[in-house]
């Protein structure tokens, strides 16, 4: 099937003064992909490069007030260099939201991802029953909005409305307040972890069906256990997709926004620099000073590439040892 | 694509013919996967199940009644979820409509002519423009929606539909996703053909290539779909009038209002109730038209 379409494809290559229009339709050939790319340039430009750009250049300015601040000329926009970035490190609210979803995260990205790993596994085993409507209902929260799932659970953690607290009542146990302290970072854990695995589980569920099924033949006929082949041959087998989830996660993870967000009105406990991204609309929209958020926002930005890149080099590169491992045997 | 959709576990390998391992046992169930996934199975609808059974009581059963008992007063909420300001809630799941179909439907558009143009030509540059397109993933949304709204302040343009619809047009994903199914279900030979046969470019994309990459583009397009509807921090940022909010901003809002007006409480589990409906619904219509094995194949390249 290929070769006949190298033929063609050389033929016209090798030929191309066969006629004298060949030029200028090889010319409209080479321009083509550029017009083809014409509205994703434009647009990336204006809403990705300028945004980013003009969020940088705020970065490094600030307002300087004379006087009482009254007056046309009283407010002026000036150079501020590196001050707003000191600013943002020695900032404790913004250092104390960084803590908190960096602990919201250790909660979340393994518990997720190993529930999803797990999932995909059972889905994937012989004579397992019901499969399809356990996909898909394992799948369902992905089409649910973080806000309506938070909405939800935000509901479910209410002692007049959860079932939790009912079983509680009646064995006379202790009710802890879920949506304070300790338990609030479990509460607001579950949320992500019950709208996130059905969508990771899917992704490492369609790399496990792409294995042939011979791979697993050879270890059957040796008398591997189910568990045996899926710790020593699918777990490996998936290992690219499973460190593509874990990269998105920790994206994911560092820039929660929306639950927390929507937890709030219901307790108290939520504040409104709850996490870095929630500070940083705060500073720009609460309190208006759009050029600290500019330079806490390139700060994030800057530990979240930091962060989710080291883990794929690190993840890169135990993959090559053991690669050159396996050839060494 | 159909493999996911259909689970119908192979033929034991085992017990091929050939092997001529005794009679065939009665098959069991294995039964520590199945249990375990009807538990995860069951975590997953909890709270789905709940919001159908507490949208049907009334205010004070929300709070008074155990969690999956039904209330009487469905109805009630029902009429006056339509009577809350004049019905502004349909304004919003039609708001949500709006931005989430004709932003799929034109950032599928995008995605399609930028992904065949990078799977089918060769350029210089083209790996690089790829690369900065993607980096468009990486970066954090409030990085970007914060001075996406200065500028549009600027414009003049924040506050409308638009200031919604715009930014979420181009996505690197749907480009990454469509330059990959382009590349592998558009033939370089059918494109050399349509170019012997004297077509322009334009005209081999729209006529030949573009049916070929239908399904890829299902997936986009309803990934996109999904992304938009589920959006809360841009609307959050760009809107205030809230005749223009999509329904996640508006629930957002009555929940915060609630908590000054407990009865209105009663109104966001109703709405909540209402809105998951759509979506779930959409999903099990094109749960089988959606490619979800492009997810691998992209995982895989």
């Amino acid at each position: 099937m290929t070769s006949p379409a190298r033929g063609k494809a050389y033929g016209v290559g090798g030929a191309p003064y066969a006629r004298p229009s060949r030029t200028s339709a090889l010319r409209r050939t080479r321009s083509a992909p550029f017009l083809f790319l014409v509205p994703a340039t434009v647009l990336f430009l204006l809403f990705f490069a300028l945004p980013i750009g003009y969020a940088i250049w705020l970065s490094f300015r600030k307002v300087r007030v004379s006087g009482l601040g009254l007056g046309a000329g009283a407010r002026k926009e000036v150079w501020a260099g590196l001050e707003n970035y000191t600013a943002a490190l020695s900032d404790s609210e913004l250092l104390d939201g960084a803590l908190r979803v960096l602990g919201y995260g250790c909660i979340v990205v393994p518990v997720m991802l190993g529930l999803a790993l797990v999932f995909a596994l059972m889905l994937d085993s012989e004579r397992v029953r019901l499969a399809p409507f356990t996909r898909l209902a394992i799948f369902l929260p992905y089409a649910i909005p973080g806000v309506i799932a938070a909405l939800l659970w935000g509901f479910l953690y209410l002692p007049d409305v959860s079932p939790f607290y009912f079983v509680l009542d009646r064995f006379g146990l202790p009710q802890p307040d879920l949506l304070d302290g300790g338990p609030l970072f479990l509460a607001l854990s579950n949320i992500a972890v019950w709208g996130g695995t059905g969508f990771n589980m899917i992704v490492i569920y369609t790399a496990l069906r792409a294995v042939p099924a011979e791979v697993y033949e050879a270890a059957k006929l040796d008398g591997a256990t189910p568990l045996q082949i899926a710790l020593k041959i699918k777990i490996p087998m998936v290992a690219p997709s499973l460190v593509l989830t874990f990269f998105f996660s920790i994206i994911a993870t560092l820039q929660v926004f929306n639950e927390p967000t929507t937890l709030k009105p219901l307790t108290n406990s939520v504040s409104t620099t709850w996490s870095p991204l929630m500070k940083v609309y705060q500073d720009a929209f609460g309190n208006g000073d759009i050029h600290s958020a500019a330079a806490q926002a390139a700060l994030i930005a800057l530990a979240t590439l930091v962060l989710s890149f080291g883990f794929l080099r690190a993840a890169n590169r135990r993959n090559k040892q053991d690669d050159s491992q396996g050839a060494a045997r | 694509m159909s493999s996911v959709t259909l689970n119908k576990a192979e033929p034991v390998a085992g017990t091929a013919p050939g092997t001529g391992r005794g009679p065939a046992r009665p098959r069991r169930i294995a039964l520590v996967p199945t249990l375990t996934l009807l538990l995860g199975a069951l975590y997953c609808l909890l709270p789905v199940a709940w919001v159908v059974i507490a949208s049907t009581k009334s205010g004070s059963e929300l709070f008074s009644t155990f969690t999956f008992w039904p209330g009487t007063g469905f109805t009630e909420n029902l009429s006056d979820l339509n009577a809350y300001r004049d019905g502004v809630y349909w304004k919003w799941m039609g708001n949500s409509a709006l931005y989430a179909g004709l932003g799929a439907l034109l950032s599928t558009c995008v995605s399609a002519v930028s992904g065949y143009a990078l799977a089918v030509y060769r350029f210089r540059g083209r790996e690089t423009l790829f690369n900065v397109l993607l980096t468009g993933v990486l970066m954090p949304p409030v990085i970007l929606a914060v001075p996406q709204y200065l500028l549009l302040a600027q414009a003049d343009l924040t506050d409308s539909y638009l200031s919604v619809l715009l930014p979420q047009i181009l996505s690197p994903y749907g480009v990454y996703l469509a330059r990959i199914y382009a590349a592998a279900s558009v033939p370089s030979d059918v494109v050399e053909a349509g170019r012997m046969d004297g077509a322009g470019e334009w005209r081999i994309f729209t006529r030949v290539a573009l049916p070929m990459m239908m399904p890829g583009l299902v997936t986009v397009f309803l990934f996109q779909f999904v992304a938009i509807w589920n959006n809360f921090l841009l609307p959050y940022i760009m809107l205030s009038d809230d005749e223009k909010f999509p329904i996640t901003l508006g629930l957002h809002t009555l929940l915060e209002q609630g908590a000054n007006t407990p009865a209105l409480y009663t109104l966001v589990v109703t709405g909540a109730f209402l809105a998951v409906f759509p979506l779930v619904a959409l999903f099990l219509v094109v749960q089988r038209f959606w490619s979800l094995d492009l997810l691998s194949g992209a995982v895989k390249s």
